[in-house]
């Protein structure tokens, strides 16, 4: 995982007549309750920091309210922040005019929303050209075009089909072919899985993941639900009242959740599912030379099956080749039962 | 007065002197306007004349041909070409094109007027603020009001007719522009902006589209209104329908007067057929159910 694509340096966000007031208020002590009773402002977003990798999925979590939409919606400038930096590629994007906005939009951002927000007055492969239209896309291109995406995502057949004659699941296809269609780096998806049912929804999920390990998009993606986080996330960061708590990969966030409120958030999680094993293993402790062999990056779970063998110990070997040390079912018991 | 209220002001002065601001204004820009509206005189006169002089069965064909258009149903167009063959049985045909020329001008007008100012208004809180009171203003005043400075302006006549319907059928369509625009889903249209649609192209490829059936309805009520203003346009001069049914009351002769009623609503009802299986099918691919 290499570069930077996205990097929000200090971003707040004051909805409100005088944001740029109430966000010196803020500034100097006054928390979200105090802002919307005293002065009816409402902080949105506070001192945001953080980077986005080019090329991984990046989940941002949080309850209701905690300001994921508001978040996401700062990286296409559909929210203009209160204060704070954006870099695109390392280009300040809040220094775009109206038409270079409009370009970035049509090539570089693609969007996906909770509740589809398709044209309804369009058809499935209208709706998947609209980007490029925008963009002045001649009609039988962008129809080609529209056609792969929509080749890409199993709606073939329902090129000439509305919005409403799909299933929410099948809206949502074409919500995601949409996205892809302008070939957009980087693709936002607010909640884009919240309105579908929970099979579809893993169908989805296991798409999205795949056609991200072969399209190699950056994909900033919102959720409340920490299955769905842990499960699609190579980075999770974790939003409260408008604030960022904790940033990091599934299994650091488990192992050292940086305080309370996300201790709370993730206590309800298999940690099994999630834990690995390298994080775990002791240095220190050498397995017998016929113990099981176990890669640092399995999850704890994988490792039940061995000790119901019968094993007394397993090795861990890294990543390279070399063993890291050694698990006990002891130790991986210590690691679930942690919090 | 008796009242006893307290004069303030000269409101006799002050009704003197707008008199005489407006027959300046009569007497300095009367012909330049007159001019200006040449070629709507000329408009409405061609399609009048067209109307009445092309057979009947070719109008009928026409007629069904636009509903079919509009709504994709054969009932609708059913019922237009009955409804016109009864005013035609009725023998007040050419009464009747001349009405639908004059009533398809102001429609026409403002639509074309009225639409540009709805979208205006949606977009602008300022401006809605703004036209509001004045709508209001515009359908609360008694319509005879309009008619005296536009006949002063262009004399007896079609001119004055087409404007001062026009005044009186514009706020619906102006106003459920408005409406329309401002109910769009914003889910919707924060997509397009998401994905680059500048401001017209949001105005084009999503805002009007989706708010057409409201449009529609706007429309509608529009045409209905123009065409409750014939009777009272032909006491200045628009011919057609409202003229039979002023001389009917004129002359006490009851018959003529009811036979141009019927015409009148005969031609509310087939054009509120036209709009309704338009709005019917707009509405409809908006809100497809195949599943
Ligand atoms: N346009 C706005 N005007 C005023 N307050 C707003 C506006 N948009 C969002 N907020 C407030 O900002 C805060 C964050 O909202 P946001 O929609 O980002 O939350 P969220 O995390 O996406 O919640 P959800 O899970 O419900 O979608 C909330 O307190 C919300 O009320
Ligand atoms: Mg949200």
């Amino acid at each position: 995982m290499g570069l930077v694509k996205i990097r929000v340096e200090g971003v707040s966000k004051v909805f409100g007549r005088d944001p740029a007031g109430a966000l010196a208020k803020v500034r100097s002590g006054m928390d979200k309750t105090r802002l919307k009773d005293e002065t009816d402002h409402v902080l949105g977003l506070h001192d945001i920091d953080l980077s986005i990798r080019t090329g991984e999925i990046f989940v941002i979590m949080g309850l209701s309210g905690s300001g994921k939409s508001t978040l996401i919606r700062h990286f296409n400038r559909l929210i203009e922040p209160t204060g704070g930096r954006i870099l695109f590629d390392g280009d300040d994007i809040l220094a775009y005019d109206a038409a270079r906005l409009q370009t970035f939009r049509r090539r570089k951002v693609a969007m996906v929303f909770q509740r589809f927000a398709l044209l309804p007055h369009k058809t499935v492969i209208e709706n998947v050209a609209y980007g490029l239209t925008l963009d002045g896309v001649a009609k039988p291109e962008a129809f080609r075009r529209a056609g792969e995406q929509i080749a890409l995502v199993g709606l073939t057949g329902f090129e000439t089909s509305y919005p409403a004659q799909l299933s929410g699941g099948m809206q949502q296809r074409v919500g995601l072919a949409r996205a892809l269609a302008t070939d957009a780096e980087v693709l936002l998806m607010d909640e884009a899985f919240s309105a579908l049912d929970p099979l579809i929804r893993h169908d989805m999920q296991m798409q999205l993941k795949e056609l991200q390990g072969r399209l190699g998009k950056t994909i900033v993606f919102i959720t409340h639900d920490l299955d769905e986080a842990l499960l699609l996330g190579d980075h999770i960061a974790i939003l409260k009242d408008g604030t960022l708590r904790q940033v990091g990969t599934g299994s650091e966030i488990l192992a050292a959740p940086a305080d309370d409120y996300v201790a709370r958030f993730v206590r309800d999680v298999n940690r099994g599912r999630i834990l690995l094993c390298g994080a775990f293993a002791d240095a220190g402790l050498i397995a017998a030379a016929d113990a099981p062999v176990i890669a640092a990056d399995a999850t704890l779970e994988s490792t039940f099956a061995a000790f119901a063998g019968g094993a007394a110990a397993l090795a861990v070997r890294d990543w390279d080749g070399r063993i890291a040390g050694a698990l006990t079912p002891r130790r991986v018991m210590e690691a679930l039962a942690r919090i | 007065m008796t009242s006893g209220f307290p004069e303030i002001w000269d409101t006799r002065a002050f009704g003197r002197a707008l008199d005489a601001a407006f027959n300046t204004i009569v007497a300095n820009w009367g012909e330049t306007l007159e001019t200006v509206f040449m070629p709507v005189l000329r408009f409405i006169q061609g399609l009048e004349k067209g109307l009445q002089v092309l057979p009947w069965w070719v109008v009928v064909a026409l007629f069904c041909f636009v509903t079919w258009g509009a709504g994709r149903r054969m009932v609708p167009v059913a019922v237009v070409a009955v409804l016109l063959m009864l005013l035609g049985l009725l023998g007040v045909w050419n009464e009747a094109m001349a009405t639908v020329a004059l009533m398809l001008a102001a429609t026409i007008l403002s639509v074309v007027i009225g639409l540009p100012i709805g979208i205006g208004m949606s977009r602008s809180d300022r401006m809605r603020r703004g036209m509001l009171p004045v709508l209001d203003i515009m359908q609360t005043m008694p319509i005879f009001v309009y008619l005296i400075p536009f006949v002063m302006l262009f004399g007896p006549g079609k001119i004055p007719a087409l404007l001062a319907t026009i005044v009186f059928a514009i706020p619906p369509v102006i106003r459920l522009t408005d409406l329309g625009i401002r109910q769009v889903d914003l889910e919707i249209v924060e997509a397009s902006r998401a994905f680059g649609a500048s401001p017209r192209q949001q105005l084009w490829t999503v805002q009007v589209p989706l708010a057409m059936p409201t449009i529609m309805a706007g429309i509608n009520q529009t045409t209905m209104m123009a065409l409750s203003m014939v009777v009272i346009a032909s006491m200045i001069g628009a011919g057609g329908l409202g003229y039979q049914v002023l001389q009917g009351i004129q002359r006490l002769e009851v018959s003529k007067g009811l036979i141009a009623g019927l015409g009148i609503v005969l031609l509310a009802i087939i054009f509120d057929r036209i709009a309704q299986s338009y709005g019917r099918r707009v509405q409809a691919n908006l809100h497809r159910e195949g599943k």
